[in-house]
């Protein structure tokens, strides 16, 4: 399916397609360059991209003054979540695990829901209806059979929609990820399974994760379509995810997005402790946002004015997004409404003893 | 030296890995890091990534591979890195460590030492805080220790690792560097199937282990309780005789954990004692723990986990029933 190569074909080699469109000077390569994708949708990329680097500084910055909880950051990620995000059908479902926060913008769901699930309330997790995604999931890569579970409901349904699942490179090791790529694979379900390398798992770099030369390739022994991208190319993640998309009724598809993570695992990790600056350089230069920057300003597409008048804007709506998640005020009382479908007798008695002591007066 | 529990726990694995060197250590980000709470920090300078090994991200992995380290004479000491985590190995544990030694007439045993941070109150993500000694108590085979004080934790850590069985260490994070405590620098044992009397008393009896330790003292220091504190530092297998001793001699008992009340191990406890201390008791077992649901989020753990107010109430209501 990825230019007409049957994977298939290649499981005994191990060989991997690997793609880049835009390389880090923000230079296209024209022979690849997918026809359907218009500048205005290049220009929306970086601006959907550049958002997400500034929410992300946004919530970095609060949880340093206590104002929200410990907190996975996604710099150096925008190109794989946004390109991915963008090449999702309204009806496509997407399945996170932690670090997803440009997806979910991306796919619409309120930043102040967002912001408050990093304040720490389930009520940010609420999603509104209409929205086809889950909660976050943090026991790593937990979510992926449910993936597979969504995308076999889905076939079920007769419903024409893919699921579009987020996993680590350190996810790709787990018992439950190999688990789901078979069930997948078996059931021939409309899933894609987005693999955000961004070489580190806290402490662990991608070369001790695995001793496979690429993730994409633990796809081949699930009998399951497979590449490799530039996770920093914004143009080719979104590619790679459309063709996948389309590609979803016939079977699952996963796409290994090679990407850096440019700072700390969460707000609890110091990585100066196992990681070079040198190697933080060198990524620094294949920056997703960078190189469409140059792109876009080489056709003149975008400039300074530009820029900052998008910086104003977003720093506006995230400012105000923040105000409203912060009038929030929980009621102590939803923790135990909503805890089964019914109030049983037992349950009841606990929380009426909580509640006639004020929740102990806190 | 005086030491918080982290410190206690590093010295600990330092003296058993110095004294025996087939203990290994493995687990998520124990090496360079030091552990996300830093237990193992510099062992991996001290012992190399032979014994110090750093491994893939898979939970059922890190616990399904000790086990066969722990059957061809390896002692491992796997850490999962958050007690929600270790939920991603239970199979192994309840399928094979707890019963190795059982189902093979005690020709497989599986010595080894699966420690764990758990329990809250330091506002952390979820599936960082769950409080999860029950699920392990409760399939026999498996020791379950959760230390309160350094001493304790150096000691039972110590004491675990000579023993040869599969012992699973909990450790409450929010322990960790709460105080500091004067804690020999040798190696010693805290006996392991045994409590602390942390307090003698005789009005009441107060039976607790991990982060309800420290609160449960300072609350019947406040109010002058003539109390009993046991502090159970072995969750299973349960020393009873002190539970009961306690129940007879006070008649008043009430059992404060953190981990959710349905199904605790107060459940457990009230049952032993209304077995063989029913007619000594003056009024009706309190037990004090957190709501019977899943751990919250951290914006709202303050109203979930028992705090001073709620355990002073309960004590107060146990004195004057």
């Amino acid at each position: 399916m990825f230019r007409g190569i049957c994977m298939h074909n290649k499981a005994f080699t191990g060989d991997i397609e690997y793609l880049q469109i835009i390389d880090e000077n923000g230079v296209a390569d024209q022979s690849l360059f997918p026809k359907d994708i218009s500048d205005a949708t290049i220009a929306e990329m970086y601006k959907k991209m550049l958002f997400s680097r500034m929410l992300d500084a946004k919530i970095l910055s609060l949880q340093r003054q206590g104002r929200a909880v410990t907190y996975a950051p996604l710099i150096g990620e925008e190109a794989t979540q946004i390109g991915s995000a963008m090449a999702m059908r309204k009806d496509d479902i997407f399945v996170p695990s932690f670090r997803q926060h440009g997806v979910y913008y991306a796919r619409g769901y309120p930043l102040d829901l967002l912001l408050l699930y990093w304040k720490g309330f389930e009520d940010g997790a609420k999603a509104p209806s209409g929205l086809a995604m889950l909660p976050v999931i943090v026991p790593v890569s937990t979510q992926m059979p449910h993936a597979a579970g969504i995308a076999f409901a889905q076939r079920y349904k007769n419903r024409d929609v893919a699921v579009v699942a987020y996993v680590g490179d350190g996810g790709t090791s787990e018992g439950d990820f190999y688990e789901s790529l078979n069930f997948a694979g078996v059931w021939k379900a409309p899933l894609v399974i987005v693999i955000e390398n961004n070489q580190w798992a806290i402490s662990m770099p991608r070369s001790k994760q695995s001793a496979a030369q690429t993730l994409a390739q633990k796809a081949i022994a699930a009998g399951i379509d497979a590449i490799q991208v530039d996770g920093n190319d914004v143009v080719a993640v979104y590619e790679a995810t459309k063709t996948a998309i389309e590609h979803a009724r016939e079977g699952p598809t996963v796409i290994e997005c090679v990407t850096y993570r440019m700072s700390m695992h969460t707000t609890a990790d110091d990585p100066t402790k196992y990681r070079s600056d040198a190697e933080l350089e060198i990524w620094k230069k294949r920056d997703p946002l960078a190189r469409i920057n140059a792109y876009l300003a080489a056709k003149g597409l975008w400039n300074a004015d530009m820029q900052k008048k998008a910086v104003d804007e977003y720093t506006s709506a995230i400012d105000s997004a923040v105000e409203k998640a912060e009038t929030f005020r929980p009621d102590p009382k939803s923790i135990f409404e909503h805890v089964y479908s019914y109030m049983p007798e037992t349950l009841k008695e606990e929380m009426d003893e909580a509640v006639s002591a004020n929740f102990w007066e806190r | 030296m005086q030491t918080n529990m982290v410190g206690a726990l590093n010295n600990a694995l330092e003296l058993v890995m110095k004294e025996n060197e087939d203990v290994v250590l493995l687990g998520e980000d124990i090496g360079k890091d030091g552990g996300v709470f830093r237990v193992t920090e510099g062992l991996i300078d001290k012992f190399g990534e032979k014994r110090v090994v750093d491994t893939p991200l898979a939970e059922s992995g890190i616990i399904g591979t000790a086990i066969g380290m722990a059957l061809s004479g390896l002692h491992p000491i796997p850490e999962i890195q958050f007690a929600g985590f270790m939920f991603l190995g239970f199979g192994q544990l309840v399928n094979h460590a707890s019963r190795y030694r059982s189902r093979t007439r005690s020709a497989f045993p599986v010595p080894m030492v699966v420690r764990t941070p758990v329990s809250g109150g330091i506002r952390t993500l979820e599936h960082h805080a769950e409080s999860p000694e029950v699920y392990y108590s409760h399939i026999g085979g498996l020791i379950v220790v959760e230390p309160s004080t350094p001493y304790d934790a150096k000691g039972l850590l110590i004491k675990a690792v000579h023993m040869q069985d599969p012992v699973v260490f909990l450790e409450p994070t929010k322990l960790y560097r709460l105080f500091k405590q004067e804690v020999p620098d040798e190696a010693y044992e805290v006996p392991i199937g045994k409590a602390n009397r942390v307090r003698e008393g005789s009005e009441l009896s107060i039976i607790t282990y991990g982060t309800m330790v420290p609160i449960v003292k300072d609350v019947v220091e406040k109010n002058g309780y003539d109390a009993d504190i046991i502090d159970l530092r072995t969750i299973n297998p349960l020393d009873e005789g002190m539970i009961i001793e306690s129940a007879k001699k006070t008649g008043r008992v009430a059992i404060v954990h953190e981990a959710s009340k349905s199904f605790g191990a107060g459940a457990e406890i009230a049952a032993r004692i209304a077995e063989k201390a029913l007619y000594e008791l003056e009024a009706p077992i309190e037990r004090v723990a957190s709501c019977s649901f899943p751990y919250p989020f951290p914006g709202y753990e303050n109203f979930y986990i028992p705090n001073v107010k709620k355990i002073a109430e309960a004590l107060e209501r146990l004195k004057n029933a």
